[in-house]
């Protein structure tokens, strides 16, 4: 691991931001706007921030904004963090969509059991540590702050959102414990085979990149590791609790909890599972890539048929998170780019997903496709950006998740053809999913129930607006994010010990 | 031949006149307080019934931060052995080990009273009174009962009997000969029984806890006891040391050990409430006066694991295969039924035994991995220190959440029943986040003590090769979250039946047991090193 120290130390600074606006936000006087503003204020800030450190970031300088100090010697954990291409990218995610999501959301906690202090207070403090987790570079404190993230989301699902809430939080919470403390087995393990080490036990994730973790112990240690990834992503079959939690929490909870917290598994897949266990991520690969197809058409086919819409985006999420994890263990360069850069790509087009919907469902009261018609003549607005968010969900090109979703399937095809092919039905699945909602929802005669739903407001357009944006741009040029990416997942790969297998036909063309 | 009898005979009578060399200073903690013990005994006998409260809390508190200072200047000039191997010495003729783990104990232990002993002080929560019964002779229900209660007496004999409950924790993890251990054990079990049985309120349930409390610690104390008799007929000696050396150099003919070794776990077992052995533990922690259960969960808990591990490491270390596959299934039950019966507990007193029975079995997994000190390189923690730093841990976050506990009250004093906590979290969010906050460490969760407490006992059970222990443990770890969980559920999520609870407003004493209770959960969450460093100083058992 390459790095440079730096003089400032923007990453605690940009993950203390947050907490500070949480603390903030708790104290000010409820009932008013204030703490709304406030939070609004401190995301906006950790987002310049954030900005102004993608601006410096040099694409091929490895771990950059390197901190490292140690924490706890007995244990060998530090608090040591660093940003490589992938870590950018994702904290750039969280930062863009918190201040998203607090506007979008600035009159859903009103009224409810919870002050709405506490419901921005949480998101704050959710944000500075899903920061913190795409931060980490030693095993412990991401262990630490990975766990730490259930405490906030719980709170926002089981205080915030639907009659069935408390319910859902609970079994989100349980499916995340179980995956997290055998992941805890895990880091436990990683600590007694690393104490044979020159210098005795460390969590850093270069000295654990370094260590020779036998063959057996690796894959037991990996699916620890990985067992907990999936629940967190969520992969087919471990994945019922999202279409719950997601369907209970708020519009706003939902974006936090499919965009930023499930990459945490995907991009804990990439950073660890392949990093520190490269044998047996190889091992593995034929379960995995299998459970990935799986997922995909799995997801896919239930999103068909689901009734409640913020179900039915759920179940569309398992489905793309089954192409990230494809992607993933395609172990090709052009598979693993398209992972990474899909996990923004799907933050953004399931937020979009989200939140519109979220705006669509406050009008109406309900959650059901069959009790709205013919919205796109009373909404024009609305049903436009509906439609936007749902083509870009199911990747129509011209839209940022095409690129991701090509390069995913193109890698996978490299390797294995029958996996990619299964997957590429996925991407019909997803045309017919989404374009069902749409015309159950928005096209044919207009219901009496819909006939007065207002369009959307300054604020829920300013809240859409700069996602819907990205989206588009990223669609035409993802230059900008497959530069940052690129050099992070050959350096992968090179751990790994894969290479991309030479082009079959051309090589043949040569040679004759 | 005569020169050799004559040498005999001198020996034989220098010995006969030897007076014990007792190093008063270095058994200071112990003797202040059991001298204090003895004040408070004097202070009832003599001083007038109005002033006999505030003398005894005086009195209490007074000694106990002695005894610490005592710890602690006894620790500053503590002897190094064996290149840093060891600290202290064995004093009183062989009886007492006060080497670094004693001290570590008696510290813990010592802090922990004194967090109880504010909590046992408290009058504000009964309307100017304690929570001990007025007059423990009184049958429940009879007019004697009511005069007593109305004349507003108190029974401020509970202070010395803590005192000498204190005292026999001690000298319980201190204990360097079976007989002294046995001694110390009935010192720290005869007060405990008393202390369980005097309820103010609900004072049947009280009383039963009692009885019921007696007649098994009683049972276990024969078994113990027999165990001791076995041991020494096999070894020919009380002492820890002996026994040791017995262990090692002797080839076979070990069903004497082997017997008494499974005796004496008996009796160790049942004092830390591991299964199957755990069945007082609910019933005891629920009849008791909440005060009495936070002392008796955290400070027994810490005494009986320091004498555990001594009798295990330093006398049975040379036979360690021979009981580690015991403790193995010991460890796997305790934590499986602690976590699986706590489920379907409806009270909040019931459910924290439970939880108290898992912990036991957590902390049985680091004390099955049996890392020696030097066997282990560099910064990597030992057994002992693993198991010492849960205790410390787990201590605060217990007496923090039974001191929680006492102020949830209704018309009948303290309301345990879990669905009388509904709806707490509006009706007083401080004082339900703090007790989320506790339930959230007891669960492991990441920041809190529970969880680097659980790193430590469970990195030192893999070190020693217990991984599918771990496995268990992580598992049972799970179904122990459920039913945290579901308190905050309940607390938090649910709306109140009926009135719903009120939170009295407690004195400045159960606030403060309270704030260090969840202050220490945090700290030894995020910054748990000095702890560590400190068990890694206190290094060892002398042998």
């Amino acid at each position: 691991m390459t790095g440079s120290e730096t003089a400032v130390p923007w990453l605690t600074i940009l993950a203390l931001l947050p907490v500070v606006g949480a603390v903030v936000v708790l104290l000010v006087p409820k009932g008013s706007a204030l703490p709304k503003l406030v939070a609004l204020g401190f995301s906006v800030v950790a987002l310049v921030v954030t900005v102004a450190m993608a601006v410096q970031f040099d694409a091929d300088g490895g771990f950059q904004f390197v901190e490292q100090y140690n924490w706890i010697e007995s244990f060998g954990a530090h608090y040591a963090v660093g940003l490589d291409g992938l870590g950018l990218v994702l904290v750039l995610l969280t930062a863009i969509l918190t201040p998203v999501v607090i506007l979008a959301s600035w009159h859903d906690a009103d009224g409810g059991r919870w002050s709405a202090n506490s419901f921005f207070g949480w998101i704050l403090a959710l944000e500075a540590l899903s920061i913190g987790v795409f931060a980490a570079t030693d095993v412990f404190l991401f262990y630490v702050l990975f766990e730490a993230t259930l405490i906030p989301i719980y709170f926002l699902i089981g205080g915030f959102g639907g009659p069935q809430r408390s319910y859902a939080a609970v079994k989100f919470l349980l499916y995340s414990l179980f995956g997290g403390l055998l992941m805890l087995a895990s880091v436990v393990g990683l600590y007694v085979v690393s104490a044979g080490n020159e210098g005795g036990s460390s969590y850093l994730l270069e000295d654990l990149m370094a260590t020779d973790i036998g063959t057996s112990t690796g894959r037991w240690l990996f699916l620890g590791f990985f067992i907990a990834f999936a629940v967190k992503a969520p992969m087919w079959p471990v994945h019922t609790w999202l279409p719950d939690a997601a369907s209970e929490a708020t519009s706003g909870t939902s974006v936090l909890l499919v965009s930023v917290l499930d990459k945490i598994g995907t991009f804990g897949m990439m950073r660890f599972c392949l990093n520190i266990f490269p044998e047996a991520s190889r091992w593995a690969t034929p379960v995995v890539i299998t459970l990935a197809v799986i997922s995909v058409i799995y997801g896919a086919l239930l999103a068909i048929g689901q009734q409640d819409m913020r179900r039915l985006i759920a179940y569309t999420s398992v489905s793309h998170f089954g192409f990230i994890v494809l992607g993933i263990f395609a172990m090709t360069s052009q598979g693993q780019s398209g992972a990474a850069l899909y996990m923004f790509n799907h933050g953004l087009s399931t937020a979009a997903l989200f939140l519109v919907t979220g705006f669509l469902i406050s009008r109406r009261g309900s959650k059901m496709i069959d009790d709205y018609g013919g919205v796109e003549k009373v909404a024009p607005v609305l049903a436009g950006t509906f439609l936007l968010a749902g083509l870009s969900s199911l990747s129509l090109p011209g839209l940022s998740p095409f690129v991701s979703e090509f390069l995913v399937l193109a890698g996978t095809f490299t390797v294995s053809i029958p996996a990619a092919v299964i997957a590429t039905l996925g991407t019909v699945l997803a045309a017919l999913y989404i374009l069902y909602m749409y015309q159950r929802t928005m096209t044919g005669p207009v219901r009496p129930s819909t006939a007065k739903l207002p369009d959307l407001r300054a604020r829920e357009v300013v809240a859409l607006a700069p996602l819907l944006l990205l989206i588009v741009v990223l669609g035409f040029f993802p230059k900008p994010a497959l530069d940052a990416l690129n050099p992070t997942v050959d350096r992968l790969l090179q751990q790994v010990g894969m290479e991309d297998p030479q082009p079959t036909v051309a090589s043949e063309e040569g040679g004759s | 031949m005569t020169a050799h009898t004559s040498t005999l005979a001198s020996r034989l009578a220098a010995e006969a006149f030897n007076k014990p060399d007792i190093d008063y200073g270095k058994l200071s903690p112990l003797l202040i307080v059991f001298g204090v013990a003895l004040v408070g005994v004097l202070v009832e006998a003599f001083a007038p019934r109005d002033r006999r409260y505030v003398i005894q809390t005086a009195v209490s508190i007074v000694g106990l931060a002695a005894a610490l200072a005592a710890v602690v200047v006894v620790g500053l000039n503590v002897q190094s052995n064996h290149g840093g191997a060891s600290l202290g010495s064995v004093e009183a003729m062989g009886a007492i080990a006060v080497d670094g783990p004693s001290l570590f104990i008696w510290g813990t232990v010592l802090i922990f009273s004194l967090m109880s002993v504010l909590l046992f002080a408290e009058r504000q929560l009964e309307g100017g009174i304690t929570a001990f019964a007025g007059q423990a002779a009184a049958l429940p229900g009879t007019e004697a009962e009511r005069e007593a209660s109305s004349r507003g007496i108190e029974h401020t004999e509970v202070f010395p009997l803590m005192l000498f409950a204190i005292g026999g924790m001690m000298l319980f993890a201190s204990a360097n000969d079976l007989l002294t251990m046995f001694v110390a054990l009935e010192v720290l079990s005869l007060p405990l029984y008393l202390l369980c049985g005097l309820a103010r309120r609900r004072r049947l349930i009280s009383q039963e806890a009692a009885l019921k409390y007696f007649l098994l610690g009683a049972f276990s104390s024969a078994f113990f006891l027999y165990g001791i008799a076995l041991v020494y007929g096999y070894a020919g000696s009380f002492r820890l040391g002996d026994i040791d050396t017995a262990v090692s150099s002797t080839v076979g003919g070990n069903g004497l050990l082997l017997a008494g070794m499974a005796l004496m776990a008996v009796g160790l077992l049942f004092k830390v409430s591991a299964a199957p052995f755990h069945a007082w533990t609910p019933d005891v922690y629920q009849g008791a006066p909440t005060a009495v259960t936070a002392f008796m969960a955290a400070c027994t808990k810490v005494a009986a694991f320091g004498a555990l591990l001594r009798v295990f490491y330093v006398a049975l270390g040379g036979v360690r295969w021979d009981w580690q596959p015991m403790m193995w299934v010991i460890a796997a039950l305790t934590m499986a039924i602690g976590s699986i019966v706590a489920i379907t507990q409806t009270d909040i007193k019931r459910m924290l035994a439970y939880s108290s029975v898992a912990h036991a079995g957590f902390l049985i997994t680091g004390f099955v991995g049996a890392q020696q000190g030097i066997e282990v390189a560099g910064q990597q923690i030992s057994s002992l220190q693993a198991v010492m730093f849960y205790l410390v841990a787990y201590g605060f976050t217990t007496i923090g959440a039974f001191a929680v506990v006492t102020v949830v009250r209704d018309a009948g004093g303290e309301t345990t029943h879990l669905s009388r906590w509904a709806g707490l979290g509006k009706e007083a969010p401080v004082v339900a986040g703090v007790f989320a906050f506790f339930l959230l460490a007891f669960a492991g969760i990441p920041l809190t003590s529970g969880f680097t407490g659980k790193w430590a006992v469970f990195t030192s059970a893999w070190a020693g090769g217990a991984w599918p222990l771990v496995v268990v443990a992580v598992l049972m770890s799970v179904v122990a979250a459920f039913f945290y969980v579901r308190v905050i559920v309940v607390m938090f999520f649910s709306d109140p039946v009926g009135d719903g609870p009120t939170v009295a407003v407690p004195s400045i004493l159960t606030t403060i047991t309270i704030t260090v209770g969840a202050a220490m959960t945090l700290l030894l969450g995020v910054v748990p090193q000095p702890v560590f460093d400190l068990a890694r100083a206190a290094g060892e058992f002398i042998r």
